[in-house]
């Protein structure tokens, strides 16, 4: 092996080590909010978590971790009920306090139970009624087109979430406009509110359904990391319409007794043992445990 | 066989009168965009399109999603102008209410054929809602401007003012209440006529018929003070209040369900300050139907006599109070 694709490997394997850092410690903290705050979604937070941690980790163009740069790229969380993973990557990020998930749906704190963007201006937009974020997402991808800045937006939904009709009316829009600067992602873990999609208001073919409206679609596996790192760079290098990755995901992911149970998608109030379990099986330290759970 | 005739470009309407306002004002506003659903003919926006092709942005018939839109193009540090008819402004109160106004966007909703006024199409066209619906939000400013004069001006406060604001253009040929010299005020009422019986407070296509029914109470030795009130939120609370102090009497008139607009509004501020007699000119909690905007101004009583005829009911209260 010669010298520079060894370097090549051990950056890319450092990349992929860092990457794997900022997921865990996004699932870590979005459990320890939600259990400190006595309700919260952890489901679609943990599914969420791998394709946080790459778009902050690795994809968006955010200098200084602020929303101040006009430049930099958008990401927009519009299955707003995943904030206490949102939170929780900026904290991995170090963008914000560990304080801020772990403030999570308190009285007088930025740490709204959906992002409130003049609480948290990272937030981009206000979400937590679905189909919205992703309309404001495509506002934000045609306004900055119109004046000719080159930054991205990034936009994720929910798979129950793409059960609105704003989000067809938002599809056929993007793709009429060419929005080549726009990526959606959507979290499909196959659990809604209730039950499974199939049961509630099935989506399939749902792959078919964005490639009809015109889109570039490309499925993955929603926690391999590399498949995501790939589908992103692809998506930026689709330049004649908006790209949708369709991350297949497990609800729940890394907590044995959550993964892929309908039950843990709603509000839950976690019990102090059921969340001892899951901050260890997701890696966190005793010291972190003993610390976020006092 | 010729084209048929188009009647959407009513020359002297109130949306007309805004869209060649937006028009103008967008050559010196760079920032200013405006978006369509479909209908730019019917709004006024086609004066925009036409002028500013390129600040002109179509989203077919698909208004929650242009709202939110809105919202994220407003983000961008745009200065987004959404059109569509009032009663689909009503379909997308929810994106207007979370995409705009909880996220404080500079974003204006201008909203054609309002109430009666749209006329033939009839109850399901009719919006006699929205300004209870949008006044309710927090934070979303309320216009609706008495006529075409007032409408250039208002546009003008609109598109300068920082927040959301939701604005009622109208349908119909407008009657001209000012001459040119009116200043606009967003938050201030304004006595086109004075008097000491009674106050008639009117917004919209109501002005000009308060103003014809101060005239016949006039005849009948019924001094009437009529006030636009053109904006209907923030209310102007302080003249509401100096209008009952120096009347003691008060009939609201619009073009709108009489449960939670400019009534509403006048009511509240009142019982903060000081309660007296309150008539509502309006329609009372129920749809319309289809007919020329006249006849139904008529059958609905909104026309000047019983504006008229409420001031008297007032009057009795007052005395008898």
């Amino acid at each position: 092996m010669s010298a520079i694709s060894l370097a090549a490997r051990q950056d890319q394997d450092r990349v992929h080590a860092r990457l794997a850092a900022i997921a865990a410690r996004t699932r870590q903290l979005a459990i320890a909010g939600i259990y400190r705050a006595g309700s919260g979604h952890p489901g679609g937070a943990l599914s969420a978590a791998d394709l946080l941690a790459v778009l902050y980790g690795a994809e968006l163009n955010i200098p200084g971790g602020t929303a101040d740069d006009p430049a930099r790229d958008r990401f927009v969380l519009s299955k707003g009920h995943a904030a206490p993973a949102l939170y929780a990557v900026w904290a991995a990020m170090g963008y914000v306090a560990d304080a801020v998930p772990l403030a999570l749906r308190r009285i007088g704190t930025a740490s709204q139970g959906h992002p409130h963007v003049l609480d948290l201006p990272l937030s981009e937009t206000s979400t937590g009624s679905l189909g919205q974020g992703f309309s404001v997402a495509i506002g934000m991808a045609l306004g900055l087109r119109h004046q000719y800045v080159a930054a991205r937006v990034y936009a994720m939904l929910g798979d129950g979430e793409c059960q609105e009709g704003e989000v067809w009316e938002g599809a056929m829009c993007a793709a009429h406009h060419g929005l080549s600067n726009l990526c959606a992602i959507v979290d499909y873990n196959k659990l809604q509110s209730d039950d499974r999609n199939a049961n509630i208001m099935g989506l399939e073919p749902f792959a078919a359904k964005w490639r009809a409206f015109g889109w570039h679609a490309i499925e993955i596996d929603g926690h391999d990391r590399a498949a995501i790192l790939a589908a992103l760079a692809e998506a930026a290098a689709t330049h004649d319409r908006p790209t949708i990755v369709i991350a297949h995901t497990i609800k729940g992911k890394g907590v044995s007794y959550m993964e892929d149970r309908p039950l843990w998608h709603g509000s839950v109030k976690m019990k102090p043992d059921e969340t001892r379990q899951a901050l260890a099986e997701l890696g966190a330290t005793e010291t972190d445990i003993a610390t976020w759970m006092a | 066989m010729s084209a048929p005739s188009l009647i959407a470009a009513s020359g002297d309407s109130l949306r007309e009168a805004f869209g060649k306002a937006l028009a103008t004002l967008a050559e010196t506003r760079e920032r200013l965009v405006a978006l369509d659903a479909d209908i730019a003919g019917g709004t006024g926006l086609h004066h925009f399109r036409k002028a500013h092709p390129s600040r002109f942005f179509q989203f077919g018939i698909a208004e929650q999603n242009m709202m939110a839109v809105a919202g994220g193009m407003a983000a961008t540090g745009l200065i987004p102008v959404v059109t569509t008819f009032a009663v689909f402004c009503l379909r997308a109160v929810e994106q207007a209410r979370l995409s705009i106004a909880y996220a404080k966007r500079n974003v204006k909703i201008v909203a054609s054929h309002p109430g009666l006024d749209v006329g033939p199409d009839g109850g399901s066209a009719q919006a006699l809602e929205d300004l209870a619906a949008f006044r309710a939000i927090p934070g979303m400013t309320v216009l609706s401007p008495a006529d075409p004069h007032e409408m250039a001006l208002a546009t003008q406060a609109a598109v300068d003012f920082d927040g959301p604001v939701y604005m009622r253009t109208g349908r119909s040929p407008a009657c001209s209440v000012y001459a040119n010299g009116h200043v606009f005020r967003i938050g201030k009422g304004h006595i086109l006529r004075d008097g000491h019986d009674v106050t008639l407070i009117a917004c919209g296509v109501e002005v000009a018929r308060a103003l014809e029914a101060a005239k016949l109470l006039a005849a009948e030795n019924i001094s009437a003070r009529v006030v636009n009130m053109a904006t209907i939120k923030p209310i102007d609370a302080d003249l509401v209040a100096r209008c009952a102090e120096e009347t003691g009497a008060i009939v609201t008139a619009e073009d709108h369900n009489t449960i939670g607009g400019l009534g509403g509004a006048v009511a509240e501020a009142l019982v903060r300050a000081r309660p007296c007699p309150v008539e509502f000119v309006g329609l009372e909690d129920v749809f319309g139907e289809s007919g020329e905007p006249d006849e139904l101004a008529e059958k609905y009583r909104l026309t000047a006599p019983h504006i008229a005829a409420a001031a008297k009911r007032a009057l009795k209260r007052k005395r008898h109070g």
